[in-house]
């Protein structure tokens, strides 16, 4: 174990790696499950053996190879990413036992170990992001994420998915591209890859540079709001989640977007913001503002939606809004309610979304009227849908109501109250359309269609109640999210110029 | 006269910036699903000359320290750039197998007529 342990950074991308080429040659389907299982569960102990390091002694810096940085590439662990990282793996491993059940409904039996195969990839990408401290690596991993997550929802049954997964193609390499060229454009400035690095050799080159740096910040800033679904780029959004399959869904979710918004985050924190005065710059006004309308447009659109699965993903869009407020406020408060929100709502929408799948699984409506009275006949899991879309809503008590609150408290230590009733109105919004759905569910008369309808098999529920519980948990005893997450966003503000 | 040179003097990253836009135009603009991709892979090359350009220098040598040479010209783009071309070629081979499945699918490759065929089902 101790010869292991000061290669726990690289592990966090080796297992998952080395389990997908496994998977692929496991070639049937149980065997691969179980693959995926055991690095799914190792690996949160990884993530959290790191973080909790992290908080005792301070950032890890590995040297992949040992290069030393910033020639080599560099893995760098500081609280930011160790928080994220916990996540990622912890949401791969809750999620991890619903898939064998779930999936066989969608997947010919003979594709199940490349699906398998490809969640493994996608998991490593991921991963890699959230953990690598070098612009261009991030970039590799960003695709290898991206391009596995485009098989994962062509997988969807209908043949709506293939034409989502061609859209999000698209607008992913788009994305990546756009990134990549901002990251040229760093490494032309300062000839280094290393985000630490870059951060101080920009100091240098800001006085003369300062329109190449723009242009860095201005195609960075666009190339990752692609892949986190900023309001007026998420148009790849709701179909991808539509029609990919349910346990897809409910995985990406989770973890694809936030792993962006970290990028997002990391770069300007870490790396723009330790030598440019980013409040100087209109980006933190146009970060507010775009993140105002997506809380409203998207959320208005999900009330007016009757595809239960389509409402789900625009007010994912709408949350997402919430996170990158946070990012724009940039202030303590403010911020730790982004990143509170990043694991909140990571863990509302997996509920949620494994709630349809095992919807799916019982009964197959996808329609939100179809679904009348399912409550009665699936009364667990409806529960533990109805925690997560209050969580949604904000409802105290829930951890919805924990991020918001740091938002309003960011809004108000800035004196813009505006900004607190827009808080407020937007999660009445939210409710409109998270208590039509508890409506049909629990007041109706059960219909004939879903007669037979139960609750799903208990390796499917108990995942969904596990985050169900998550959600109420964090939102009493905050101190493994919003005290992480204050800690981080301190750091994070200290950097700042 | 001077806004003259400067062209020549750049005229690398004109060409690079004009395949970049080109690339990105034929994908919003087209809506052939193979040209689109097409498109794409022409605003990624454009990005594969970003990055290589400002790697030689006229007159620099291979990175390799001889009191002979002063000039070095920077392999790392070189790397890099190999890097994201594999990146490039899986995309458009993943893009195109997604088009193979769309066409079985639809029997057609363009988006429009694929948007009606889903409408009339």
């Amino acid at each position: 174990m101790n010869a292991v342990r000061p290669h726990f950074p690289a592990l966090l991308v080796v297992l998952p790696l080395l389990g997908a080429v496994l998977a692929a040659f496991l070639r049937r389907g149980g065997p691969a499950f179980a693959l995926a299982l055991i690095v799914s569960w190792i690996l949160p102990f990884v993530a959290g053996t790191l973080l909790w390091q992290v908080l005792a002694t301070g950032p890890i810096s590995y040297h992949l190879g040992g290069w030393e940085p910033p020639w080599g590439i560099e893995y760098r662990v500081d609280v930011l990413n160790g928080f994220v990282l916990v996540l990622v793996a912890a949401v791969g491993a809750v999620t991890m036992p619903v898939a064998r059940r779930s999936i066989v409904l969608e997947i010919a039996e003979e594709r199940l170990a490349w699906f398998y195969c490809m969640y493994l990839l996608c998991l490593a990408g991921l991963l890699g992001i959230t953990v690598t401290g070098d612009a261009f690596n991030a970039f590799v991993f960003l695709e290898i994420s991206s391009l596995a997550s485009y098989v994962l929802i062509a997988l969807g049954r209908d043949r709506r998915a293939l034409v989502a997964a061609f859209q999000y193609l698209i607008m992913g390499t788009i994305g990546a591209t756009f990134y990549v060229i901002g990251v040229g454009l760093l490494y032309l400035l300062t000839g280094s890859l290393n985000m630490v690095d870059i951060a101080t050799r920009l100091g240098a080159a800001a006085p003369t540079q300062m329109p190449a740096i723009v242009a860095a910040l201005g195609f960075i800033t666009v190339g990752i709001s692609l892949k986190l679904a900023l309001f007026p780029l998420h148009a790849w959004l709701p179909n991808a989640y539509t029609y990919a399959p349910s346990w897809v869904t409910a995985f990406l979710s989770a973890t694809a977007t936030k792993v962006a918004i970290y990028l997002l985050i990391r770069y300007y924190f870490s790396v723009f913001g330790v030598t440019i005065d980013l409040p100087a710059l209109p980006i933190t006004e146009i970060i507010i503002a775009l993140s105002v309308a997506a809380m409203f447009v998207a959320s208005f659109i999900a009330v007016f939606e009757t595809n239960l699965k389509r409402m789900l993903a625009f007010s994912s869009v709408a949350q997402i809004g919430y996170i990158t407020l946070g990012i724009g406020l940039a202030d303590q408060a403010g911020l730790t309610g982004g990143l509170v929100h990043i694991v909140n709502h990571a863990l509302m929408k997996a509920a949620l979304f494994l709630a349809v799948g095992a919807i799916f699984y019982r009964a197959c409506p996808a329609q939100i009227k179809d679904l009348a009275g399912i409550g009665r006949k699936m009364p667990l899991t409806m529960a533990a849908f109805t925690i997560a879309g209050l969580g949604l809503v904000g409802t105290p008590g829930t951890s919805g109501f924990i991020s918001k609150w740091y938002l309003a408290l960011g809004a108000l230590d800035k004196g813009w109250w505006v900004l607190v009733f827009l808080i407020v109105g937007s999660s009445l919004i939210a409710l409109v359309y998270v208590g039509r759905v508890l409506e049909v569910a629990w007041l109706r008369e059960p219909s004939a269609a879903i007669a037979h309808a139960s609750d799903p098999p208990l390796s499917m529920l108990l995942p969904m109640m596990v985050l169900a519980a998550a959600t109420i948990y964090f939102g009493i005893d905050t101190e493994w999210t919003a005290g992480v997450a204050s800690t981080a966003a301190k750091a994070l503000l200290e950097g700042l110029r | 006269m001077r806004a003259l040179t400067t062209f020549f003097d750049h005229y690398d990253y004109v060409v690079t910036i004009f395949l970049m836009m080109t690339g990105l135009y034929i994908v919003v603009a087209r809506g052939n699903m193979v040209k689109k991709l097409v498109g794409l892979s022409i605003f990624q090359t454009s990005v594969y000359l970003l990055y290589i350009e400002p790697g030689k220098i006229i007159g620099g040598t291979a990175p390799i320290i001889d009191p002979a040479f002063t000039v070095y010209s920077n392999p790392l783009p070189h790397v890099l750039i190999l890097t994201a071309i594999v990146v490039g070629v899986a995309t458009l081979a993943l893009g195109l197998a997604i088009v193979v499945r769309i066409n079985e699918a639809y029997g057609t490759v363009e988006e429009d007529e694929i948007l009606e065929r889903d409408r009339e089902a």
